[in-house]
């Protein structure tokens, strides 16, 4: 990945940083995701993501020190359920959806460990 | 060059709940493939998890155990990676914000010395499921019955300077999970795992060496060959030049060695962060004085409590806290009884153990109670059974024959007390025995046992023995 | 009686002068000829909503009818409903049957609605036009060659087209309220926790939140009261009483301070929405309502932070789609790196696949702080301001967005552009804030929003608000069908 820096827009005195993304950096962070795309959408893709990434530069303009990150809008905490089992046998019904099932379990292609 | 051997362990104990950690499926071992995996457990679309109670509670148990600090508002986080045993493609976690913080434990070395070793932090997780890979033909099977069994993650400092070190640490943590009824402990079933981050230094230096980490050790024989394995493995490379790898390996038993598992190329970026499914985890005071409330008392203290209390043997104490049901029903077995707790200790280090250890039962299931245990130490303290007698019926309560004065009862085990009775038997073993009279008037003082044998014979063992030879040596002076 | 409010064929079902199954087979006989060329369903289950409406009159008989039952809605097809398909509008999907209802379904049952069919949207409500809709896109019922708004396009369209009484949606950046407003009708997003998110297929867990689109904010208060509710099965739920939100719609608006964001009115904005909007705005000081000018000067970083945090908790929330336990599993896979990467390649579509990419991206390691730390310290500056602005107001207005419904195809090509469709809504996302679509008025013929934004848990507020809203005003029951 590769930053290019431009001084100043036409409506905007700050400078405002363009990120790059190569399609090289898609095919990784695509295998990251474990999300399989087509050779030739890497280049449109890495346009997009590019776009995208610039949009959201916006933030490091902002001067965040001493900010607590929210992760969450809820201001409750965390309410804990009792240690009862509850859930009973569902596997028919369960496995339904499956794609691949034999003998209960779920089925892969062979994993090489 | 001397080395110095670096060793910290992460332990997964694996809590004894009876749910999961988000979700009602039970955890029980052993059960069909998939039959204890909810729609949280397979990470079905839009379901959502919450947390157990239970779990929370088991925790701070740990951390009041161990002195550790508990953080009063800890976070869920979900670790990102692709793998078929793990269903929702995360695991959650704790990452920034562990419910346990650090602490430190007192080990005991088997050289006597004692040992500091310091906590990192503890953190509570899900397990993920099974995969089995020769079951199907080019296929892996996946069992998600484990996926969500809840997991307490026990991260020391790199505090260990050997095997015997970190094997000392790790059953000190085995023993403690189990007395404070966190963690039933068994290796076999993956209760308790470990996994040890080694590396060495040349002796003196103060910079840590690059780490391996040998994964999923499930024995502490286990632990300690792979250490010595591994330490053995790093010396070599050093002392040829070479440099460690930091990667994980994985012990293998069999050929009592370590293997790389991944590549260091395929390093994993876990794009951890927090779960937005689960708000904060916020431990109150009022939570952990109600934690604090039920906590046993813990071994080191009970164990002195028992030698000074009771009279028994540092050795016999040790043995009774090993865990804390053997301690409760030490405790229980004299429980409104009058005799002496020492009788109790040598009735169940003896006879107990030893039957349990022939049949190989735990005490969990052992078809004698403690109360009856102490009606059974009480009938021979009060002179209704003999030592002997005892033993009898404490076969016949482990067969389920009943409460013990019925079995007493029944086997007609009742030691004869009476006086008179006694006295008829031994007539007529003197008058039966007339040559052997004579010896023993001789002076021959050594058949004063035949005739104890004999007397005890007619009475089939029931003859009160003190009386009996009390009687006896009357008699036979003539 | 398709142009009736829900409420108002509520009370000619209670009475019995209507049946829930003339109601259901009413609107089946509209839904057969209209969503062809709408295509805002994308299931309809006429037998399931018959045999609904005949356990609906059966109850209304006894005389154990709330005002919900025998009412025909239609559920965005994010909510998981047993034994019915649910596609989430995604190749993903297409096959998928929950064994299970979401908590939303469930209580809109036990309150006795008929489900007619499940609603179209964008695919796992990534959108903001329902092009993204793997089932095809939506047209907008006021002029076809308009998008109907997303991600609940489908149930807007429903709604302003009478193909139901009314229709359950999602928000997670606008997704209910930015569709009510380019369809003419009224849509309102709870307080974040209000509404249960089981059985709700995660978009952005911290952002999402259930709440329905009908006519009026008076049916908006019936179906939300069924709506809410703590659910111990969803550790963000709600532990606030719910208050009976039909008890307060008449309260009197006097004095009621209106808080009206500067910022909202920047350059952007559609000539003919801000006009819209300020007469709105104009009709309610008349009202008795006190508008006072506020600002909110982190507003314009609500997109950056929205269009980090939403897809970095999107591409781990549909990790879970993978071909192993349910959905799309590519054909013959080579080996698991095969399965994994074909399954979700084939089964995603493109704004999916995009910021699952940028989401991971997001949260991958060396970019952290600077994009997803960054994005939540500005998401506590954007909460901030809201929570200086209630100390000064009760409610925010302004509108819902900066154009009317724009054409099919305009935007689809330009991910970036698309999303300053969400300027308005997403920062009541970001603050977990309620917030109220109800409409306003027209601009060169298509419906305009007034949006309205309120402290958290006061729901009650803008439903109130926007009924006296529509007690004074008449865009709410304008219609691009006919009455027959």
């Amino acid at each position: 990945m590769q930053y290019i820096m431009i001084d100043s827009c036409a409506y905007n005195q700050d400078r405002i940083r363009f990120v790059a993304l190569t399609p090289d950096d898609i095919k990784s962070i695509a295998h990251l995701a474990r999300l399989g795309v087509e050779e030739d959408a890497l280049a449109p893709l890495a346009a997009d993501l590019s776009s995208m990434l610039t949009l959201v530069e916006q933030l490091q303009a902002v001067d965040t020190t001493g900010v607590e990150p929210m992760a969450h809008p809820a201001s409750a905490s965390l309410l804990l359920r009792d240690d009862v089992v509850t859930e009973p046998n569902q596997r028919e019904t369960l496995q339904a959806p499956a794609p691949a099932t034999q003998d209960g379990y779920f089925l892969v292609p062979r994993v090489i460990e | 060059m001397s080395w110095e051997t670096v060793i910290g362990l992460e332990i997964h104990a694996q809590l004894a709940t009876r749910s999961k950690i988000f979700s009602g499926a039970s955890t029980a071992f052993g059960a069909e493939p998939n039959t204890q995996a909810s729609p949280v457990d397979l990470g079905l679309p839009g379901v959502l998890p919450v947390v157990n109670k239970d779990v929370v509670r088991m925790a701070v148990r740990f951390a009041l155990a161990t002195g550790a600090d508990i953080t009063k508002r800890s976070v869920f986080a979900r670790k990102n990676y692709f793998y078929p045993d793990l269903p929702k493609g995360y695991q959650i976690s704790q990452m920034a914000f562990p419910i346990v913080g650090e602490g430190s434990i007192t080990v005991t070395l088997p050289n006597g010395e004692e040992k500091v070793i310091g906590l990192t932090r503890a953190h509570l997780e899900e397990d993920a499921g099974k995969s089995v890979h020769d079951l199907f033909e080019g296929c892996t099977g996946i069992d998600l019955n484990r996926a969500g069994t809840p997991l307490l993650e026990i991260v020391s400092e790199p505090d260990m300077r050997s095997a015997v070190e970190a094997v000392a640490y790790a059953r000190y943590i085995h023993s403690l999970v189990r007395y404070i009824e966190i963690c039933d402990g068994n290796m076999q079933e993956g209760s308790f795992r470990c996994d040890a981050n080694i590396s060495i230094r040349p002796m003196g230096s103060e910079t840590l060496g690059t780490r391996a980490e040998i994964k999923n050790l499930n024995s502490f024989r286990f632990l300690e060959r792979a250490i010595d394995f591994e330490v053995e493995r790093q010396i070599d490379i050093l002392e040829d030049g070479g440099t460690v790898m930091q990667e994980t390996r994985l012990y293998d038993a069999d050929k009592d060695e370590t293997r790389s598992m991944r590549s260091k190329e395929e390093a994993n970026d876990y794009r951890y962060f927090p779960d937005p499914d689960l708000p904060p985890l916020v431990i109150d005071d009022a939570f952990i004085a109600s934690v604090a409330a039920t906590m046993p008392e813990l071994p080191t203290k009970r164990r002195a409590r028992f030698v000074e209390t009771f009279e028994i043997s540092a050795i016999d104490a040790q043995s009774l806290c090993s865990d804390k049901q053997t301690a409760d029903y030490f405790e229980a077995v004299f429980e409104g009884q009058t005799f002496a707790p020492r009788l109790a200790a040598n009735w169940m280090l003896g006879e107990l153990f030893g039957r349990m250890n022939k049949e190989d039962v735990q005490l969990s299931d052992v078809p004698v109670s403690a109360a009856q245990l102490g009606k059974l130490i009480s009938r021979v303290d009060d002179g209704t059974l003999s030592g002997k007698l005892g033993k009898q019926v404490f076969d016949g309560l482990w067969s389920a024959e009943g409460e013990v004065d019925d079995i007493i009862e029944a086997r007609g085990l009742k030691q004869i007390t009476d006086t008179g009775a006694i006295e008829t038997m031994i007539d007529e073993v003197i008058a039966a025995n007339p040559s052997q009279l004579a010896e023993y008037r001789a002076g021959k003082e050594k058949l004063l046992s035949f005739f104890v044998g004999a007397v005890m014979k007619a009475s089939k063992g029931k003859a009160n023995p003190a009386q009996l030879n009390q009687i006896l040596r009357e008699k036979l002076k003539g | 009686m398709h142009d009736k409010t829900l409420a108002q064929q509520a009370a000619l079902l209670a009475s019995g002068e209507l049946k829930s199954v003339e109601l259901v087979d009413h609107y089946l006989t509209r839904i057969e000829r209209l969503n062809s060329n709408l295509n805002a369903y994308i299931l309809v289950d006429e037998d399931r909503a018959r045999e609904a409406a005949v356990a609906a009159d059966a109850r209304l008989q006894k005389g154990e009818g709330g005002p919900l039952t025998g009412i025909p809605i239609a559920h965005k097809d994010i909510f998981c409903t047993k034994d019915v398909r649910t596609t989430c509008g995604s190749r993903m999907l297409e096959n998928f049957i929950a064994p299970y209802n979401a908590t939303v379904v469930d209580k809109l049952n036990d309150a006795g609605v008929v489900t007619l069919g499940k609603a179209n949207m964008d695919e796992f409500a990534m959108g903001s036009s329902n092009e993204n809709s793997f089932f095809g896109s939506v047209a907008n019922p006021w002029q076809h060659d308009r998008v109907p708004g997303g991600s609940s396009g489908g149930s807007a369209a429903i709604v302003a087209a009478q193909l139901a009484s009314a229709a359950t949606g999602t928000d997670t950046g606008g997704s209910i309220r930015q569709p009510a407003a380019f369809c003419g009708v009224t849509g309102i997003k709870p307080t974040y926790g209000r509404v249960s998110r089981y059985g709700m297929i995660a978009f952005a867990s911290s952002l999402d939140q259930g709440g329905p689109l009908a006519r009026t904010a008076e049916d908006c208060a019936l179906l939300l009261q069924a709506m809410c509710g703590h659910d111990p099965r969803d550790s963000t739920s709600s532990l606030t009483d719910v208050p009976d939100f039909s008890a307060t719609l008449n309260d009197d608006i006097k004095g009621l301070r209106i808080g009206v964001p500067e910022e909202y009115f920047a350059q952007g904005l559609e000539a003919g929405v801000a006009d819209a909007v300020k007469t709105a705005l104009a009709e309610l000081e008349r009202a008795g309502a006190i508008l006072k000018s506020i600002s909110l000067p982190n507003q314009g970083l609500c997109i950056p932070a929205y269009y980090v945090i939403a897809p970095a908790e999107a591409s781990s929330n549909l990790s879970r789609f993978d071909g192993v336990r349910f959905g799309h599993r590519a054909e013959n896979p080579q080996d698991l790196e095969d399965l994994y990467k074909r399954s979700r390649g084939e089964g995603f579509g493109p704004e999916v696949k995009r910021r699952i990419l940028i989401g991971a991206y997001a949260l991958s390691a060396g970019y952290y702080d600077a994009y997803y730390r960054k994005a939540q310290q500005v998401r506590q500056l954007v909460t901030n301001d809201f929570t200086e602005a209630f100390k000064e107001v009760d409610v925010i207005a302004g509108p819902t967005t900066p154009t009317t419904a724009f054409s099919r195809g305009e935007k689809s090509s330009d991910p970036t552009a698309m999303y300053l469709n969400d300027l308005f809504t997403v920062s009541a996302n970001l603050s977990g804030l309620p917030g109220l679509s109800a409409p306003c008025g027209f601009s060169n013929g298509l419906p305009v929003g007034l949006q309205l934004i309120a402290p958290v848990n006061e729901e009650a507020r803008l439903l109130n608000l926007a009924h006296q809203y529509q007690s004074v005003s008449d865009w709410h029951l304008q219609s691009p069908v006919a009455n027959d």
